[in-house]
């Protein structure tokens, strides 16, 4: 038998579990990957279902599928139908779908709605070694438990609920190495950031990124997910972490997560799941996490980032170009001048939620900062919960009532703020203090002015009322 | 999926990067149940500037878009596929696309094209200078020939073949059905299932 030099390397992560994943291979043809996992919500499945509808197809794996709704769903009065009737109808269109092909669903007002990515690991059908995905870009989220898993379009969901399988063509990789200890008040959601602003929204494009390093070791779970969500930020479709004991510790006793001999038998297969000492990434690059400081954006996309302690840039100040242009169009959007402090720059509203920053430790670290203070004159703060089970688990710890009496809005669980999909919408000039992930011109509602920023600089913002961190309070 | 083999037709100059699919189509106008019906939000909040490129009468009848680079970027919503050709567009070019929005692309038979950025600029150029040019997008030849320029580019061949045949990835996916069952056999028992639902 031949043996093939790739057989001699050592292999990355990502090509381990694509190996474990291929269904078929044939020369000159995309790989056929089996999907493990199968993640529904209401706004890119429709069309999906009615194409199955149409050729008469059934959903081969409803055992391997979950829906929830999240986009679409009010964050107040969630007794009552949701007010505009396109959105009803959608979220309508979705439960009748489950309904009909025997899809598994949790909808508005059950224990376990809410957003899909922060769902899928609560459950514990998250899980090291899998593939995953889900009508969402951010369904690289379930990377940070060493899983592949990514985004795709609503002809692929189609693909996915009548044959389990798609077919693929393999990424390559780029491993982002992050050593270091990060300093006191810089967070994952600065991480990332930074890692956006140094690769731009394009330099992933094409890889599937591995995060490694101390830093990332160090980081809990809520903080590898955290990451992992705004791979595709950076272009890439997925990003992923090795798994190791805090993944085990995290998965253990999930409703979902295997029992008895099984976890044993999973545990054992987890363990195998690393980068080989001899792998070869396509693209390596590095960043030093002592360096790293609480991390904003200024501009219209999400790799227009700076450190909070900087000032807005000069467009003039870029090499290319087209960033330069980018950066005129961008601050006239936005409505800042060069060279403004970042620290000067007041807001308007405070959002704090998202797949990206709405769990339980997001939470609590903002709590910790807002404990006892008031919020600013003139600011609006919307506490919004990645999913009902975390605003029950904040409730149970009281952390409801510091946002309370601090004087933010207590909402119900889904994407809300983030997209702008329900009600919660910025107004035109609005300008944002924002845990989501996506700065785009009229993202949060059209003519919103958006900055990313973590869960401590929100906190830190709404007290003082301008861009801020906690250690200016 | 109807043929895509060649198309010619006039186009549009979109000159700005990172167009996210936020611009191409914003998230109010998702929610609808159908695939048709999109071209309303398609780049809906440049559209109210009546200098918005669109809406310039001499680029009415465009059919191809000439966009800058990192067009697609954001959400993975297929919407704005759909929302480019309810509009009438049945090519994209540009120097480079976000991953996710190229392969929704390819799946619904919107042909995107990567050509150098400096000949997206000479194409920029001519189209600016003569609306009324000619563009062909020859997915066969391989190349976009505009006015007596031609410029060739890259396509897998897996994906030019089926575009060219107008073929259902799903229809070829259930012909190795069997293979997916064999899979299916293997599969580690441990992996986690959504029924029966535990909670």
């Amino acid at each position: 038998m031949q043996v093939e030099q790739g057989d001699l390397m050592g292999k990355t992560l990502a090509e381990k579990i694509w190996a474990d994943h291929v269904v078929r291979q044939s020369q000159g043809e995309p790989d056929l990957i089996y999907i493990d996992l199968h993640l529904l919500h209401e706004v890119t499945s429709p069309q999906a279902f009615d194409g199955l509808r149409l050729a008469n197809r059934q959903v081969r794996r409803p055992d391997l599928t979950i829906a929830t709704e999240d986009h679409n769903t009010p964050t107040l009065n969630i007794d009552q139908p949701i007010a505009d009737p396109v959105s009803r109808l959608q979220i309508d269109t979705l439960r009748k779908n489950a309904q009909e092909f025997g899809i598994r669903i949790h909808s508005l007002g059950d224990a376990n709605q809410g957003i899909v990515h922060v769902v899928g690991p609560q459950l514990g059908l998250t899980q090291p070694g899998m593939t995953i995905v889900c009508g969402d870009s951010h369904t690289s989220t379930h990377g940070a438990f060493g899983a592949l898993a990514f985004g795709i379009g609503t002809s692929e969901v189609e693909h996915v609920l009548a044959t389990q399988t798609l077919p693929l063509v393999r990424p390559k990789t780029m491993a982002i190495n992050i050593d270091g200890e990060l300093p006191a008040g810089v967070t994952a959601k600065d991480i990332i950031l930074a890692i956006i602003a140094k690769i731009g929204t394009g330099g992933g494009q094409g890889y599937v990124l591995e995060y490694r390093g101390s830093a990332i070791r160090a980081l809990s779970m809520e903080g590898r997910m955290t990451i992992c969500n705004m791979s595709i930020e950076a272009g890439a479709r997925a990003g992923l972490i090795a798994p190791d004991e805090t993944t085990f510790a995290y998965v253990k006793d999930k409703p979902h997560a295997p029992q008895g001999a099984d976890w044993d038998a999973a545990v054992a297969y987890w363990k195998t799941l690393k980068s080989d000492d001899d792998a070869v990434f396509d693209v390596e690059i590095s960043l030093n996490a002592a360096e790293l400081s609480p991390f904003i954006t200024w501009g219209t996309n999400p790799g227009q980032g700076a450190p909070l302690s900087g000032q807005v840039p000069h467009p003039a100040d870029f090499s290319d170009p087209e960033e330069v242009g980018a950066a005129e169009r961008a601050l006239a959007y936005m409505g800042l001048e060069a060279g403004q402090p970042f620290k000067s720059i007041k807001v308007d509203t405070v959002f704090l939620g998202s797949c990206t920053n709405g769990r339980i430790e997001d939470l609590r670290a903002a709590a910790e900062v807002l404990k006892g203070r008031k919020i600013a004159n003139n600011l609006r703060m919307l506490v919004v919960p990645g999913s009902a089970k975390v605003r029950l688990q904040a409730e149970a710890e009281g952390l409801d009532k510091v946002f309370l009496e601090f004087g933010a809005e207590w909402r119900q669980a889904g994407c809300s703020m983030c997209l702008g999909m329900n009600p919660d919408q910025l107004s035109v000039g609005e300008r944002s203090a924002s845990t989501s992930n996506r700065n785009f011109e009229g993202r949060q509602g059209k003519g919103g002015r958006t900055h990313l920023v973590s869960p401590l600089v929100a906190a830190a913002t709404a007290v003082r009322g301008t861009l801020s961190s906690p250690a200016d309070l | 999926m109807e043929k895509f083999i060649s198309h010619t037709g006039t186009a549009v100059p979109l000159r700005r990067s990172n167009v996210d699919t936020d611009q191409i189509i914003p998230a109010v106008y998702l929610k609808r149940v159908t695939k048709s019906g999109f071209e309303d939000g398609l780049f809906a909040a440049w559209r109210n500037d009546p200098e918005f490129v669109l809406n310039k009468p001499e680029y009415a009848k465009a059919t191809i878009l000439v966009a800058g680079a990192d067009f697609g970027t954001g959400s993975s919503r297929e919407h704005a596929v759909w929302a480019l050709q309810n509009y009438g567009f049945k090519a994209v070019i540009s120097s480079r696309f976000a991953d996710i929005f190229r392969g929704n692309s390819q799946k619904g038979g919107l042909l995107t094209v990567v050509l150098p950025q400096e000949q997206v600029e000479e194409i920029w150029e001519a189209i600016e200078k003569n609306p009324a040019t000619e563009v062909t997008v020859d997915l066969e030849a391989k190349n976009v020939r505009v006015g007596e320029k031609s410029y060739s580019f890259e396509i897998d061949d897996y994906t030019r073949w089926r575009l060219m045949e107008g073929l259902d990835d799903i229809g070829l996916t259930l012909k190795n059905i069997n293979d997916v069952s064999a899979y299916e056999e293997k599969r580690a028992i441990f992996k986690p299932k959504t029924l029966p639902a535990k909670i």
